[in-house]
């Protein structure tokens, strides 16, 4: 497709639309440009999702489904519970981040701050053990809190999308830390240092969504959402387009792109990751306080993301099954006073030897030691 | 690219589940297992250093066996957060399969730890160090113990003392949570009802590091200053108070005048001197049984190696509830079966003999207990410790008042301005 086309795309999508409602009506604009030699199989009448799924999906794709999908069967409610659903919801906190820094080129530290938005919207508005709480329907309370993670996580992109690299860490910083001290001082909405305790998941379909297995699987569910979701917008114009002004935002505006309103419309986008990763971590932890928002937690999902490495979606749960596994388990690998220099100590070596987190690790030790594509991929004819 | 790929995430999500597994296999058949929460990271953290050293003073007085079965202590961290706290509890219960749970040491964590425990009923939970009121007086738990008075019960006696010292009109200066609303509220409850005034309560955040606005608020008809803020954040406001000149008599809470808060170098602690307090621990209190724990502390646990001059009060409260759990288990020759029914019966009757007095549970499975009136001093040495000036003993958790009349702390409540 010509860049005449896709700017062509864009441009409809762009039409008066509000920033939050860009990708879909991206995503509807290439599907009407697309000529129609691109589908595949031509020849085949199966729906056009079908054939996109086995183009796509891949043995590894199955493997890993296999793997999270019978997983709880195999290990105890412990690990399902603590390890794998509080991995699954802090990798889809630093999807979020992923997004942004690794697609955007904007490194945010407010990620936990949107999520512990949506957190606290859950407590304030839904029940918990404090009297303040307004006690509404779950089925309220969630869309309503998605909302809000959504509002000001566009707010956040528009106060900050104008600044670049350490600026933008410093504003996104700067706001964390104003709503962790909002949290811990006002007594009147947010309960103060006390918080909400007894935040529990309803009960549905008569299945109690705070045991382990139903928890984990609402977890991967939505874990799954977020990575597809985001493995499909960075292919859309949107997506694209996002890329583009991450590698040169100035080419990108000349060629008639509203770089500034693409990346807010990113910030909006990650602000619906985070806010259902807040949503699950209200949940699982069955309590909200200021902790949860604390400076402490802002660098962590920066130091998720990094760990499993920005270049692809799948970096950020890598990222938090490793700082998962550290935080749970370093203190059974040594004195138990010295934990954290374990913790520590595995985060730097990461970061030292790649910059790219795991996933770079990976790529070296492939040209290192794996097969060389280049030959084995155009076989000798026989003479 | 693919396959690798694959092999990678294979491997890394094996490696997850190996770690767990292993860990579960590795539990069975092993000795009796207790955990052990404090808050080692975080503005407790010198606390919970000691409080997890009373711990293991109470096993090794024991030669670390009961009823012929060895006791292992699987400890844990946490660093004051609620939701650090019952992460680490979880994990102690859930994945490394302990019995009998001690811990954790903050009033939040202790609400949020009791709140887990009725999601885990064979388990046995008793409590650290916390002493939040609510834990123990409102939505309580079955299988929830607390063996060490709370922050309330701790400070009878203060009001009266205050009266005595002749300081008519109040500030008070503590974190804002749930253990400081208790101890204000043990001392107000006292105070207001012999004719005391506190006309501004400051409620700082836990952690703070800067007080010049609370010092600036500090009025100028009052005649002293109640300072409960604990550790680093004790010495923190006294520096910045003698620093801008202040020199109003000072009354401490519980943990503003321990052991680990005493014993921060530096000169400017000298100022401490004097200050009245009340709470379960007094340094110098002149019972045999108080003088032979506090050898055994120091014999165990040296100046050199780490440890304070005398036991601070976690590490106190810590060795009650572990003394607790170890003579409850000797008491029924180390049996828990059928929902550790008949251990939960014992430690529900059982007298404690503690170095401080007798300790025995209420109805809510609160400690009864002794609570002293303590004066800072200092000693030859130039070591700062606490002087008797009162012992009360039974102190029940409503304070002597009627059910009724009762009123849990908070903010706001009690008021006599």
């Amino acid at each position: 497709m010509s860049a005449a086309k896709w700017r062509r795309a864009m441009n409809t999508g762009l039409a008066g639309a509000l920033p939050p409602r860009q990708p879909s009506a991206g995503g509807q604009a290439i599907a009407m440009a697309l000529p129609p030699t691109l589908d595949p199989y031509p020849d085949s009448d199966a729906p056009r999702w079908l054939k996109f799924l086995w183009r796509t999906l891949s043995p590894r794709h199955v493997f890993t489904l296999a793997f999270v999908l019978l997983l709880p069967f195999v290990v105890s409610p412990f690990v399902i519970y603590q390890v794998a659903s509080q991995a699954l919801i802090f990798g889809l906190i630093a999807l979020s981040l992923t997004f942004l820094a690794g697609y955007g080129g904007m490194v945010s530290l407010a990620q936990m701050t949107v999520a512990g938005m949506a957190g606290y919207a859950v407590a304030v508005l839904g029940a918990s053990g404090t009297a303040t709480s307004l006690g509404w329907p779950w089925g309220v309370v969630v869309p309503v809190a998605l909302v809000v993670a959504v509002l000001c996580s566009t707010l956040i992109g528009w106060l900050s999308v104008r600044t670049d690299g350490i600026y933008t860490i410093m504003i996104t910083l700067a706001i964390g830390v104003a709503f962790y001290y909002l949290v811990l001082q006002n007594y009147t909405v947010f309960n103060g240092f006390q918080g909400f305790q007894k935040v529990y998941p309803p009960k549905v379909w008569g299945i109690n969504w705070r045991d382990p297995l139903p928890f984990y699987f609402l977890c991967l569910f939505w874990s799954l959402a977020g990575y597809f979701f985001i493995q499909w917008l960075v292919r859309t114009p949107f997506g694209i387009v996002l890329q583009g002004t991450r590698d040169n935002a100035r080419r990108m505006n000349s060629l008639g792109y509203n770089v500034t309103a693409h990346r807010v419309a990113a910030y909006a986008v990650s602000g619906l990751l985070a806010g259902v990763g807040g949503v699950l971590l209200v949940w699982y932890n069955g309590l909200i306080s200021p902790g949860s928002v604390g400076t402490g937690w802002l660098i962590n999902v920066l130091v998720i993301a990094v760990l499993g490495g920005m270049k692809h979606p799948i970096g950020a749960f890598l990222g938090a099954i490793v700082f998962i596994l550290l935080q749970t388990f370093a203190i059974d690998l040594i004195d138990r006073e010295r934990f954290n220099l374990v913790i520590g100590g595995v985060f730097l070596a990461i970061v030292l030897f790649s910059p790219d987190g795991l996933l770079g690790l990976w790529a070296k030790l492939r040209m290192r030691f794996g097969p060389s594509q280049v030959l084995t991929s155009t076989p000798r004819r026989p003479p | 690219m693919k396959l690798s790929k694959r092999i990678w995430i294979r491997s890394m999500l094996c490696a997850a589940a190996a770690a767990a597994v292993s860990g579960t296999a590795f539990a069975q058949g092993a000795p009796l297992k207790i955990g052990l929460l404090a808050t080692l990271e975080g503005p407790f953290a010198a606390g919970g250093a000691d409080g997890m050293r009373g711990a293991e003073l109470a096993l090794s007085q024991r030669g670390g066996v009961v009823a012929g079965r060895k006791i292992e202590l699987v400890k844990a961290s946490s660093n004051a957060q609620p939701d650090v706290a019952v992460n680490a509890t979880r994990k102690l219960v859930e994945q490394d399969k302990v019995e009998i749970m001690v811990g954790p040491l903050s009033g939040g964590e202790g609400i949020a730890v009791k709140d887990y425990s009725k999601t885990q009923p064979q388990v046995t939970f008793i409590n650290g160090g916390s002493g939040a009121q609510a834990t123990t007086l409102v939505n309580t738990s079955p299988n929830f113990f607390r063996f060490n008075t709370e922050g309330a019960q701790w400070m009878v006696g203060l009001g009266k003392a205050a009266m005595d010292k002749g300081y008519k009109r109040t500030m008070i200066i503590a974190e804002d949570y749930a253990f400081p609303y208790s101890q204000v509220q043990g001392f107000m409850a006292e105070y207001c009802r012999l004719g005391g005034k506190v006309p501004l309560k400051a409620w700082v955040p836990l952690g703070a590091k800067d007080y010049s606005s609370v010092i600036a608020r500090i009025p100028k008809d009052v005649d002293s200053l109640l300072v409960i803020l604990g550790g680093a954040d004790a010495v923190n406001f006294l520096t910045q108070y003698e620093n801008t000149g202040g020199d109003l008599p000072m009354m401490g809470g519980s943990i503003t005048v321990s052991q680990d808060v005493l014993n921060y170098k530096g000169k400017r602690r000298d100022s401490l001197v004097g200050t009245i307090s009340a709470g379960p621990v007094a340094d110098n209190f002149d019972g045999a049984d108080w003088r032979a724990f506090v050898a055994d502390y120091r014999k165990a646990y040296p100046v050199s190696a780490g440890g304070f001059p005398s036991p601070s009060l976690f590490a106190l409260v810590y060795y009650t509830n572990m003394k607790a759990a170890l003579d409850a288990l000797a008491a029924v020759n180390g049996d828990l079966s059928g929902g550790q029914v008949k251990y939960r019966e014992t430690l529900s009757k059982m007298v404690l003999k503690m170095p401080t007095g007798d300790v025995r549970l209420d109805a809510n499975r609160q400690a009864i207990g002794t609570t002293f009136v303590t004066e800072v001093v200092k000693d030859a040495q130039g070591n700062l410790s606490t002087k008797v000036l009162r012992k009360v003993d039974n102190v029940d958790q409503t304070l002597g008042m009627k059910k009724e009349d009762f009123q849990m702390g908070t903010r706001d409540t009690p008021a006599c301005p």
